[in-house]
């Protein structure tokens, strides 16, 4: 049988801020010595309390914006709470309820195709301390402790290894390009979710967790080598799968158990009362917005190599929704370049006539290409898109069938478009009569019911400019 | 001597709760876990008022981290000695001019009221926490003990006001704490269920200051309310989940009690805990975590956290009709000694009459064995009516 391997990831990410995230504390790259960069606030001592850092806020943003996430405009942090040495306060300032960042996308391409993979969150925390071993001590350092770090949490759509270190690559080049973190070793870690179904089912099976990886090597060995452990188990029933967290062996190149869910520990999360709910308003995020570093990334180099205008891109790059519908539009033969204005401009405008903006468009890829295609080859004009585009918005109707239905595909040359100034002409004799006398309103009557009588097929331009011909003549 | 947990000098006219760190002063909070631990850096409050020329006389006893009823179970000193609180006892024999406490579920206030002298728990937001060793850091706020609602007046203008060490501090620069000659015509309501829950002695208590506030023109009323018990209960709950989630630092790596005995990582936690908590504090640890275990979060801790919002609008409909809210503090007018492991029971009974303030962030007032609560930044209202009463002398 064939297995298909599903792979969630929680990468956490140290963040290049000159200090800590609660405290004055030098960042990341400040300390020299072991407890150089600690202050009682980080060191879990009694009467110190957590003070934001903004520009933790703001990289965290950045990161959002990158990965195409919506930004919450209330974020919050809770405590999840747990002993270890090298977590002074016993617990760690992380964020539960209310993340920074949610639902992005970011799109992944390896040798066998691109793949879309949605992002579940994205959230701020701290970093602990660490645990330098010495024979019979231990000894602590905290200067990693209150390290700012985002953890950016993927929904289970990897299907291989290459997949993986593709995202890795790219986060790692987006996030050294907008200077959120230089992502040198270390400063990058992964947990890998990991389970494997047969082919072509759509349950998931019993996933596992493989804990805090930090080299790219290492988890590409660690799925390969899980993803295996868990078909042996399925194929040939080597053992029993059962939920549970592991960690890899970097020597031996296996994974161990640590814990499983009956012993996994209840971190006891709850509100943090001592840091206010943070709300970032238009101005701020504006703000965040136009300092983000452009970023090189593909998708809107690729637009702007197909024409795409700069001001376009930046309507489309960060709704990936919008993205992927022009994406696809494109791949059916069109334009890019038209398919932009087609919604961006089009549809855009009739959702504004119904009060409703581009964020609730559901015009499939099919027959908005179908549209611009019928535009394209000189089937109907452009006006008649248009309509057929307001009645698949509005009732999701078949836009060839439409088109035939009402008569818009008609080709019109001249001579039956003049036929038909001439008979609105003679059966509006007032109206003509009207506008000799004058009055303007009356030949926008006038024009109005020709392009009734056309339904809308016609450049109107021609139109306009046939009719006040006529009109002149008789 | 026997009030103080360390003394500083004898020059001191403020005492400070051991529950507020003075630099360079053994800060323990009563707390045999914090043996000998010597913080690095004083409280905002503290270092407002030494500023200004006062200075600290020494740190006062407390029960330990403030969770009993008036201060009674502190490592370091006799429960005897302080079962009317020995910063409140220090006020009272005017060998300090106010001291400084915090109330987190209303020590403090009991103190005050058992011992006959004034307790303001200001509100939340106004004084800053930072150098509080903190427990329920939703609701526990820095006040002040004085002779009076002059004195109170006098160490608030100096300690209240925005600290930028501290995220829940208010952003206002100052507050006001004028006292009104004249409150005539201010409307006061008694909590009918409140004085219900108190003794004969209790009740005359705060009927004699009610009865000194009429003769101030003040209009006095009984009614009924009946979410007191409710508003205990889950402040209790949120209390001793962040209290829990507070103390859990105090693990005996870093500082502080270390047990001689162990083998192991977990043998350093659980022999330094056990030997350095109260039983008291025990039961509030393991009442606090299970309040916030996965299967129990929602009935207890996010039931709280509902509650808390509708006690607000609750207590609000009073404070929005009337100036202040008067209650006994305590149900006794004194506490006499008992076995520890009843303190948990008792403390919750007793709260009652204090967790409102506690929970809603809103100002308490204890004056003359009474408590006069106010919606918030009502300083002011409270202090005028304790100020009035208390120029009428005995």
């Amino acid at each position: 049988m064939n297995y298909e391997i599903v792979i969630g990831l929680e990468t956490h990410v140290e963040l290049d801020t000159k200090s800590k995230i609660f405290c004055s504390c030098g960042g990341h790259s400040s300390p020299k010595e072991a407890n150089d960069c600690v202050c009682p606030a980080c060191s879990g001592m009694p009467g110190m309390l957590p003070i934001m850092n903004k520009r933790v806020v703001e990289l965290a943003v950045t990161a959002g914006l990158m990965l195409n996430c919506e930004i919450s405009r209330y974020t919050t942090f809770d405590k999840k709470n747990y002993y270890y040495p090298d977590l002074p306060c016993a617990y760690q300032i992380t964020q539960l309820n209310h993340p920074i960042c949610r639902n992005g996308l970011v799109t992944v391409k390896t040798s066998s195709g691109s793949r879309d993979i949605r992002i579940k969150q994205i959230h701020m925390e701290e970093d602990a301390g660490k645990l330098v071993h010495d024979g019979k001590f231990s000894f602590v350092d905290f200067n990693r402790t209150s390290v700012p770090l985002i953890e950016i949490v993927t929904q289970p759509d990897f299907r291989s290894a290459e997949e993986v270190l593709a995202y890795l690559n790219k986060l790692k080049s987006m996030f050294r390009s907008g200077g959120i973190s230089e992502c040198e070793e270390g400063a990058m870690r992964c947990d890998v979710n990991i389970s494997v179904r047969p082919e072509g089912s759509s349950e998931f099976g019993v996933r596992t967790e493989i804990k805090n990886m930090s080299s790219f090597e290492a988890i590409e060995r660690a799925i390969r080598y899980e993803a295996q452990r868990h078909i042996d188990a399925l194929e040939f029933e080597t053992e029993e799968l059962v939920q549970e967290t592991r960690r890899f062996d970097d020597v031996s190149g296996k994974t161990m158990a640590m814990r499983n869910k009956e012993t996994e520990a209840d971190y006891r999360y709850f509100p943090d009362a001592n840091l206010m709910p943070i709300i970032i308003d238009d101005e701020w995020l504006e703000q965040i917005k136009a300092a983000k570093p452009v970023e090189i990334d593909e998708k809107a180099e690729a637009y702007r190599e197909a024409g795409i205008s700069e001001k376009e891109i930046e309507m489309l790059i960060h709704n990936h929704k919008l993205c992927k519908l022009l994406d696809d539009v494109t791949s059916m033969g069109c334009e890019a370049k038209d398919v932009a204005v087609w919604i961006l401009t089009d549809c855009a405008g009739v959702l504004r006539k119904d009060g409703k903006t581009l964020a609730e468009l559901n015009v499939t890829a099919e027959k908005l290409a179908a549209i611009i295609k019928m535009v394209n080859a000189g089937t109907i004009n452009r006006n008649a898109g248009k309509k057929i585009l307001i009645a698949v918005v509005e009732n999701d109707v078949d836009p060839v069938a439409y088109c035939k239905a009402q008569g818009l595909d008609k080709k019109f040359d001249q001579s039956a478009v003049e036929a038909v100034i001439e008979r609105v002409i003679a059966d509006n004799s007032r109206a003509v009569e009207d506008y000799k006398n004058g009055k303007e309103k009356a030949k926008q009557a006038l024009f109005g019911a020709c392009m009734k009588e056309l339904r809308g097929a016609g450049d109107p331009a021609v139109i306009k400019e046939l009719l006040e011909e006529k009109l002149r003549n008789c | 001597m026997k009030y103080y947990a360390e003394k500083i000098s004898d020059k001191g006219t403020i005492a400070v709760d051991d529950t507020i760190l003075v630099k360079g002063v053994t800060s323990a909070a009563g707390s045999r876990i914090l043996e000998g631990f010597k913080p690095l850096f004083s409280a905002e409050a503290v270092t407002r008022l030494q500023a200004k020329g006062y200075e600290i006389s020494g740190k006062t006893h407390v029960g330990e981290f403030g969770l009993d009823l008036v201060g009674e179970f502190s490592y370091y000193g006799e429960k005897e000695d302080l079962l009317k609180g020995a910063a409140a006892c220090l006020v009272k024999e005017k060998s300090v001019k106010a001291a400084l406490g915090v109330d987190m579920n209303g020590s403090t206030r009991r103190a005050a009221a058992i011992s006959g002298v004034d307790f303001l728990k200001p509100t939340y937001g106004t004084v800053s926490r930072y150098g509080v060793i903190s427990c329920a850091a939703s609701g526990e706020q820095v006040g002040v003990y004085a002779q009076n609602a002059k004195g109170v007046k006098e160490i608030m203008e100096v300690i209240a006001g925005n600290d930028q060490k501290d995220g829940t501090s208010l952003k206002n620069d100052g507050y006001d704490y004028t006292i009104a000659e004249n409150v005539k015509g201010k409307k006061v309501c008694i909590i009918k269920e409140l004085m219900e829950k108190a003794d004969e002695q209790t009740v005359a208590r705060v009927k004699a200051f009610a009865e000194k506030l009429t003769r101030n023109g003040v209009i006095v009323e009984e009614i009924s309310a009946d979410f007191f018990g409710l508003a205990n209960t889950a402040w209790q709950i949120l209390m001793t989940a962040e209290t829990c989630n507070n103390v859990s630092r105090y693990d005996g790596v870093k500082y502080g009690h270390r047990a001689e005995e162990y083998r192991n990582i977990d043998e350093l936690y659980v022999n330094s805990r056990t030997e350095g908590f109260n039983f008291l504090t025990k039961a509030v640890i393991l009442y606090g975590s299970d309040t916030l275990s996965k299967n129990r979060y929602d009935q207890c801790y996010g039931k709280s956290l509902k509650v808390r919002r509708i006690i607000s609008e609750k207590f609000a409909l009073i404070t929005d009709k009337y100036d202040a809210v008067l209650t006994p503090v305590c149900s006794k007018c004194e506490y006499k000694a008992y076995d520890i492991k009843e303190a948990f029971n008792k403390v919750f009974d007793e709260s009652i009459f204090t967790a409102v303030s506690n929970l809603t962030g809103t100002p308490a007032l204890v004056s003359g064995g009474a408590q006069l609560m106010g919606k918030a930044f009502s300083e002011s209202t409270l202090l005028s009516l304790a100020d009035c009463v208390e120029r009428m002398g005995e």
